[in-house]
C-alpha cells in the first residue's frame, strides 16, 4: 500500500528534464527568495566564517570583502545565469547534452558527483564534531589531514551511515526538514553571536568595531595559516558558488523563474548566509580562540555548544545533515544519469560510502576554503561554454548546440575549453604562485576564448566534411 | 489545534530563539538562562512548524 502510494507520488512528479518548463509551471519571486536564503545558510557556514578568522583577515577586509564579493555573486546570478535560464528554460544537464554531447556530459557528471561527495563529506565531519560532544571526543586540529583517533572515525561513520540511509530513502523528507529548519538556523547563528559579544568585550554597538579589530578579525593569521586580505575574501565570496552562477548549474533552478530579474533573489542567500552567518560564526570562533589561548583545535560543534547550548549543537548537526543529505542524493543522481538502469538506492549507497570514507579525513574541513574554490573552478568552464554557445556563436555565423545539430556525442571544442582552462589554472598556480581563489576570473576568459576559436574550427571542418 | 494557535506558537519559538541573546547583550538575563530559553524556542519551533505546514495548501 505504502509502496504503491510512494510510486504514484514519484510518477506524478514531472521536472521537465528534457523540455522547456511550460508557462503554467513558472514560479513567483517568493519561491526563489526562500530557496536561496535556505540553501546558503548551511553547515559550511560554521566552517567558512571561522576559517576567515584563522587566516587573519582584518575586520575591514572581511566586512567590505564580503559586501563586494557577494554583490558580484548576485550580479553573476542575475546577469549571466538567469537570462539564459529564462530564455531556454532547460536544465543544465540537458543544455550540456545538446552542446557537448552525451559522452562529455557523462564526464561532467562524474566530476560533479565526486565534488558533491567531498562537499557532503565535509558536512558529515562538521556534524560529527557536534555528535562527539557528549563522548568527549578528541577534536581535530587546523593542521590535521588524517583522522586523529578511532573515536573520530566512529563518530564520522555513525553520522555518515545515518545520512546515507536517509538519502537512500529519497529526497522529499530531507527537503521538508531543511525547509523547516532554515529560518531557525539563521536565528541560531545570529543569536549565538549576539550572546557572546559581551564576553569578547562588546558592551554597546558603538564599541563593536574596535573589539572586532582587536579580538575577532585581528589581521593576524593563526600559526601555519596563510594571510588573507580583502581580495581573498572578495574573490572567495564571489566564486564560492561559481559552479552555480557562472558555471550555470542554477539554470536548472532559475528556468522556473517568471522573469530573469528573479536572479537578484540570490541576494537573500548571499547577504543572510554568506554575510551574516559568516560574520556570526567568525565571532563564535574568536571567543573559542580567546578562551582556549589560541588553540588550533577546530570543531564547530563545541564552539556552537559553548555559545548556544543544546540549540547550538543541534544547529550544527542539522545544518551539516541538511546539507550533506541532498548533496549525497544529487551525487547519486549525477552518477545514475550515466547508466539509468542502475538502482537509485544502490548508487546513493555507494556514493554515501565514498562520502563517509572521505569525511574521516579532517583535511576536508580544514581546507574547505580551498576545496570550495576548486569545486567552482573545475566546473566553471562549462558555464563559459554555455554562455558563448548561447549568445556569441549565433552572432558569428556558427551553430549553437553543436552535438545536437551535428549529431555528435562528444564536442571536442567544449572538451578543449574545459581541459585547457584547467591546465592554464594549474600553470598559473604552480609556476606563478597565483592562489586558487584568484584563478576563476582569468580562467573564465580562457574557457570562453578557447571554446569560441575551437568551435569555429570544428564547425568549419564538420561543414566541409558534410559538403564533400 | 487551530492553525492560528499553531502559528503563534511557532513564531513564539523563533522569538525565544533570538530574543534571549539580545537580553544577554543588554545584561537583562544571564547566559545559562539564554541557553535554556533558546532550547525551549527550538523545541517549540520544531514541534509546531511541521503541523502548521501540514495545514497549508501545497
Amino acid at each position: 500500500m505504502a509502496h504503491t502510494k510512494l510510486q504514484d507520488q514519484l510518477e506524478s512528479v514531472d521536472e521537465f528534464e528534457r523540455m522547456p518548463v511550460p508557462t503554467g509551471k513558472l514560479k513567483g519571486l517568493g519561491s526563489f527568495i526562500g530557496m536561496y536564503a535556505g540553501e546558503h545558510t548551511a553547515g559550511t557556514e560554521f566552517v567558512i566564517g571561522p576559517l576567515f578568522v584563522a587566516h587573519g583577515v582584518s575586520a575591514a577586509g572581511l566586512v567590505f570583502g564580503l559586501l563586494v564579493g557577494n554583490l558580484l555573486a548576485v550580479l553573476s546570478w542575475a546577469l549571466l545565469c538567469a537570462p539564459i535560464a529564462t530564455k531556454a528554460r532547460l536544465t543544465l544537464y540537458y543544455m550540456l547534452e545538446k552542446i557537448c554531447g552525451t559522452k562529455l556530459t557523462a564526464v561532467y557528471n562524474v566530476v560533479n558527483a565526486l565534488m558533491f561527495c567531498f562537499l557532503a563529506g565535509s558536512m558529515i565531519a562538521v556534524s560529527a564534531t557536534a555528535v562527539g560532544i557528549p563522548f568527549d571526543l578528541t577534536m581535530p586540529n587546523l593542521s590535521d589531514w588524517l583522522p586523529n583517533s578511532i573515536g573520530w572515525i566512529v563518530a564520522v561513520a555513525v553520522v555518515g551511515s545515518v545520512t546515507t540511509l536517509v538519502a537512500m530513502m529519497g529526497y522529499s523528507q530531507v527537503a521538508r526538514v531543511a525547509n523547516i529548519a532554515a529560518p531557525w538556523m539563521i536565528l541560531v547563528f545570529i543569536a549565538a553571536a549576539i550572546a557572546v559579544l559581551p564576553e569578547l568585550g562588546v558592551t554597546s554597538i558603538s564599541n563593536f568595531w574596535s573589539v572586532a579589530n582587536e579580538k575577532i578579525w585581528t589581521g593576524v593569521p593563526l600559526e601555519g595559516q596563510s594571510q588573507f586580505t580583502f581580495w581573498h575574501v572578495m574573490f572567495f565570496a564571489w566564486f564560492c558558488n561559481m559552479a552555480m552562477h557562472i558555471g550555470m548549474a542554477d539554470l536548472s533552478i532559475l528556468r522556473y523563474a517568471k522573469k530573469w530579474q528573479y536572479g537578484f533573489s540570490s541576494a537573500t542567500g548571499m547577504y543572510v548566509g554568506h554575510y551574516i552567518a559568516w560574520i556570526a560564526s567568525g565571532i563564535l570562533y574568536s571567543l573559542f580562540l580567546y578562551e582556549s589561548n589560541y588553540s588550533t583545535e577546530f570543531a564547530p560543534g563545541p564552539v556552537a555548544y559553548r555559545a548556544a547550548g543544546f540549540a547550538g549543537a543541534l544547529c550544527v548537526i542539522v545544518a551539516g545533515w541538511t546539507t550533506a543529505n541532498p548533496t549525497i542524493y544529487r551525487a547519486g543522481l549525477a552518477l545514475q544519469s550515466i547508466r539509468p538502469q542502475w538502482k537509485t538506492w544502490r548508487v546513493t549507497m555507494v556514493v554515501g560510502m565514498i562520502t563517509t570514507a572521505a569525511a574521516c579525513f579532517p583535511a576536508l574541513v580544514m581546507k574547505l576554503l580551498d576545496f570550495v574554490a576548486l569545486y567552482g573552478l573545475i566546473l566553471m568552464p562549462m558555464g563559459a561554454v554555455i554562455l558563448i554557445d548561447f549568445y556569441v556563436l549565433p552572432r558569428m555565423g556558427a551553430k549553437s548546440n553543436y552535438a545536437e545539430t551535428f549529431g555528435k556525442r562528444f564536442n571536442m571544442a567544449a572538451a578543449s575549453a574545459w581541459a585547457l582552462t584547467l591546465i592554464f589554472s594549474i600553470v598559473l598556480n604552480q609556476a606563478y604562485g597565483v592562489e586558487i581563489f584568484f584563478l576563476g576570473l582569468p580562467g573564465w576568459f580562457v574557457a570562453a576564448a578557447v571554446y569560441l576559436v575551437a568551435s569555429r574550427l570544428i564547425q568549419k571542418s564538420a561543414l566541409a566534411a558534410a559538403s564533400n | 489545534m487551530p492553525k492560528s494557535i499553531l502559528n503563534i506558537l511557532s513564531w513564539l519559538g523563533l522569538v525565544l530563539t533570538l530574543l534571549p541573546s539580545v537580553l544577554v547583550f543588554i545584561g537583562a538575563i544571564d547566559f545559562p538562562l539564554h541557553k535554556t530559553l533558546m532550547l525551549v524556542g527550538t523545541v517549540l519551533w520544531f514541534a509546531t512548524r511541521p503541523l502548521t505546514l501540514a495545514k497549508e495548501p501545497n
